[in-house]
């Protein structure tokens, strides 16, 4: 697999912790501290604590959602409001939870695994954090504003967020251009970063597939998030300087807006999961005290999936009125993505053939992932099926589908890294009776939740309503309460995470035995500065 | 209530309500050709993911079960094998290769809207639907009939409960049905799962889709594009016949769209407007401007004390029969007759303390329609 660690693992961090104090401007304390810092564990540390509360109130307004829709009729809120609720769970889950964990996982590994002192463009990395909170500060004011917060869906199709929108809509437009400039300014710094300053000796081919996902994931948010900006303008221009690209009165289309958002959202879509590939890429062999299975296969995989996102974006549109060529023309490159995606399954299992394996909590998620994203993979092959796709479209199986992919996918594989790395962030393992309560608290409770939604799917229901026929209300109840079983345990995480930061048993440098990546040569909690002199990697013929 | 804690309970966890058991939990086979061969598709594309994930998930939890630490102190080292990496890439091509053949077929199918005995314009509304169907001069709107007390729980809910419209659309058995898709205002989706239609319909834009029905019967759906606070309150239901049955049902509903053009002509008092306006209030206005025209601002303004309104009949008419262009007010010129026209001015006029005493006749409102 990627690189060797090099020979005296410790050398290398002596007197980074002492090296803050003699800087010239020493740094500023408390707050102040935070909000100036450059370094890029402490902006990692933000991202992640900021993703972490995010996470809290998307789940909060999750559970609204599901609160009322645990029995037919309406009982606790009104559907306008519902359906800011359903609106703010997406954008809040997929803005402002998801995107920004990875982005601190990729702040505080990205520099660790390639043997970087801080990333390439440290003062920028302090700006693209600080954006976020702002943005996000815009986007929940919303609901306090007359006429109330975003109602349209995460997806915000047009005329119903332009003509049709509240009026707080300007702000929403506002609050997402600053998440957008955050997405691209940080994908700009982790490229640079890759490309300039891995360790002398580690080749392209050397790193860890969680930094080359990452490289590609930021490549893809290069080429995606100018196009959510060009879109979230047009509306801009439609609702307030009254032109007319989405409204079909004055000669625009609405159909147009669904095309400009998904060739953003498909590629967006793996930019919430090549992350978690790499993850779980680090975690598998881990565990399993044996190399990945097929390294420069899982990289040509991970770039074919990135290439392919962006030929596929109108599989969410196959009812929207395509012609014919256009439908078999997404529907087969829709297929083809099981190809690469398939390849790393199978990757990920042949690493286990054969190996050693220990279950820790870092493993479990890791295992949960494999099985239950590889379960949403099944459902989304059946909604690449154009025709059967007439009958999936818009229902509740879209939304197992998507959940399966987003929870214990994606945010399964960040449950993963936090136990994995958090030895290297604070110094002490995160309990492993704790965390396996979580683990399987959290298992159960998605399941619960989310595969009786294949079924009110199927049986006719369609998303995004507050109410239903009698016919879904036992799948809708069973969802409830395990969506409200799954809130609660994350609970549980932030105890583990609460209790690994006060204390625990120490880790050593190497915390898990069969670890591999130069991250583990430093010691561990990792000093706040770290290979300020570079690592020699040694170049290793490479299979 | 009890019912569901016995599902619970129940024997295995199993134990599923009639409803569940009646309507079941996979997709409904339809009642057309075109819906049966998308039902088989999906089964067989099911049945795939179900036999490669018994593999794949066979392997993993053997190789878990089988090389656990306390078994397996020792790993091996392989990391590649050249062989295998080509089959598990090029076995899964050729079975995409092969649903991608019958799909394409379907697909297909479904595209073909040529030769349809007859044309029904469908237009989504904010929250209701038009069927026009055209070259017959018969069209209504068609919206949910649920009484509102079963959604609040003060009575209780029907078997229906939800999916039940004033009008159903009528379709005819055994003939070929082509669907014209279009909105008045933002987009909604048609779906019915029975029929294995579902189109969305985009303002500005016309979409096509077929139906021929083998079996009658009522089959029911609902709106699956999110269209505002209503979107889940538009159901659809078809009501399919024989065709001699719809025939004459199609004439005798000419014959009442001819007598109500009639009235156009005539005096209409003020009580029979106000009646009637009622009714069409409470089936197109009252979702948006509430039952008590109470409105809901800064979207939906009041029509109850709105002294607008009250002193300027002109901008009503204008306001109603146009609608308001950047607004979610949209134009009613085609969609009320002149009847329905007059009958709603004159009962917001009149209605909820707004105290103008006008009456307004359907002859002013079809001359201002005819400008
Ligand atoms: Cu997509
Ligand atoms: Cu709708």
């Amino acid at each position: 697999m990627a690189s060797k660690l090099p020979k005296s693992p410790l050398e290398h961090s002596a007197g980074g912790a002492g090296a803050a104090a003699e800087s010239p401007g020493a740094p500023p304390r408390g707050l102040l501290r935070w909000l100036l810092t450059t370094n890029h564990k402490e902006i990692g540390t933000l991202y992640l604590v900021f993703s972490l509360s995010m996470f809290f109130i998307g789940g909060i307004f999750a559970l609204v959602v599901r609160l009322e829709l645990f029995q037919p009729g309406l009982q606790f809120v009104e559907p306008e409001f519902f359906n800011q609720m359903t609106t703010l769970h997406g954008l809040i889950m997929v803005f402002a939870a998801v995107m920004p964990a990875f982005t601190g996982l990729a702040n505080w590994m990205i520099p660790l695994q390639i043997g970087a002192p801080d990333m390439a463009l440290p003062r920028l990395n302090n700006f693209s954090f600080w954006l976020l909170p702002v943005a996000f500060t815009l986007l929940l004011a919303t609901l306090l504003m007359p006429g109330g917060g975003p109602n349209f869906g995460w997806t915000f199709y047009a005329p119903l967020s332009t003509t049709y929108a509240p009026p707080s809509t300007t702000f929403f437009i506002l609050g997402m251009h600053l998440a957008g400039i955050s997405s691209i300014l940080g994908a700009i710094n982790i490229i640079a970063t890759i490309l300039n300053l891995r360790a002398p000796g580690m080749r392209m081919m050397d790193m860890p597939l969680f930094v080359w996902t990452w490289l590609i994931t930021a490549f893809l948010l290069i080429a995606v998030m100018p196009v959510l900006a060009g879109v979230i303008t047009m509306m801009l221009l439609d609702i307030n300087f009254g032109t007319s690209f989405f409204n079909a009165a004055g000669g625009g289309d609405p159909v147009l807006f669904q095309h400009l958002f998904w060739f953003f959202g498909h590629p967006e879509v793996y930019i919430m999961i090549l992350p978690a590939f790499g993850i779980v890429s680090a975690i598998i062999p881990t565990f399993a005290r044996k190399p990945l299975f097929g390294y420069a296969s899982m990289v040509y995989a991970t770039a074919s999936i990135a290439i392919l996102s962006f030929l596929v974006w109108a599989h969410h549109m196959f009812v929207v009125g395509l012609p014919l060529v256009a439908e078999l023309f997404f529907m087969y490159t829709t297929m083809l993505i099981a190809v690469p995606t398939g390849v790393k399954v199978f990757n990920w299992i042949t690493t286990l053939f054969q190996g050693s394996i220990s279950f820790e909590t870092p493993m479990l998620f890791a295992l949960a992932f494999v099985v239950l994203f590889t379960i949403g993979g099944f459902s989304g092959l059946m909604l690449a099926i154009a025709p059967a796709d007439f009958q999936y479209h818009d229902t509740y199986f879209v939304v197992a589908h998507f959940h399966y992919v987003l929870v214990p996918g994606a945010i399964f594989s960040i449950m993963a890294a936090v136990y994995y790395w958090l030895p290297k962030w604070t110094g002490h393992y995160p309990s492993e009776r704790l965390g396996r309560w979580h683990f399987w608290l959290s298992v159960i409770g998605v399941n619960l939740t989310f595969f009786p939604m294949h079924f009110s799917g199927l049986a006719g229901m369609p998303r995004r309503i507050p109410d239903y026929a009698l016919q879904f209300a036992d799948f809708n109840l069973v969802s409830s309460l395990g969506a409200f079983l799954f809130g609660f345990s994350q609970l549980l995480f932030v105890v583990v995470i609460v209790k690994c930061v006060r204390g625990g048993e120490k880790a050593p440098a190497k915390a898990w035995e069969g670890a591999q990546d130069l991250e583990w040569s430093v010691p561990s909690p990792a000093p706040l500065h770290t290979f300020e002199t570079p690592p020699h990697v040694t170049p290793q013929p490479h299979p | 209530m009890p019912r569901r804690l016995a599902w619970l309970s129940g024997a295995g966890g199993f134990a599923l309500s009639p409803q569940v058991l009646a309507n079941g939990w996979n997709m409904p086979v339809g009642v057309t050709d075109l819906s049966r061969e998308i039902h088989s598709l999906h089964m067989t594309i099911f049945w795939i993911c179900v036999v490669i994930g018994v593999v794949v998930f066979g392997v993993m939890f053997y190789s878990l079960f089988r090389y656990r630490r306390s078994r397996q102190p020792q790993a091996a080292n392989f990391h590649e094998h050249t062989t295998v990496e080509v089959i598990w890439t090029t076995l899964p091509l050729l079975i995409l290769v092969a649903m991608a053949v019958p799909a394409t077929a379907t697909l297909k199918n479904m595209y073909d809207t040529g030769d349809a005995e007859l044309d029904v314009m469908v237009t989504g509304q904010q929250w209701r639907w038009r069927y026009d169907y055209l070259g017959e001069e018969v069209a209504f709107t068609s919206s949910l009939s649920t009484p509102r007390a079963q959604v609040r729980g003060e009575e209780a809910r029907g078997e229906t409960y939800l999916l039940d419209v004033d009008n159903p659309l009528v379709l005819p058995v055994g003939r070929k049905v082509r669907f014209l898709f279009t909105s008045d205002d933002v987009i909604h989706s048609w779906w019915v799962p029975e029929l294995a239609v579902k189109q969305d319909t985009v303002p500005g834009f016309v979409n096509e889709n077929w139906v021929r029905i083998n079996e009658p019967g009522i089959y029911r759906g609902q709106c699956a594009e999110l269209c505002g606070i209503d979107h889940g309150f538009m159901p659809i239901v078809v009501q399919a016949m024989a065709p001699d049955e719809f025939d004459a049902w199609l004439a005798e509903r000419r014959d009442e769209a001819a007598q109500e053009a009639l009235g156009v002509d005539r005096d209409w008092g003020h009580e029979e407007l106000m009646t009637r306006g009622e009714e069409v209030y409470a089936a197109i206005c009252a979702s948006c401007h509430q039952p008590e025209g109470q409105g809901a601002p800064p979207t939906f303004p009041a029509l109850a004390g709105n002294p607008r309104l009250q002193e300027d009949l002109g901008w009503q008419l204008d306001t109603v029969i146009n609608g308001v262009s950047g607004t979610a007010m949209p134009a009613f010129r085609n969609t009320l007759n002149p009847v329905e026209l007059a009958a709603v001015i004159t009962y917001t006029r009149n209605a909820w303390g707004n105290a103008t005493g006008d009456v307004v006749q359907p002859a002013r409102v079809a001359e201002r329609l005819a400008r």
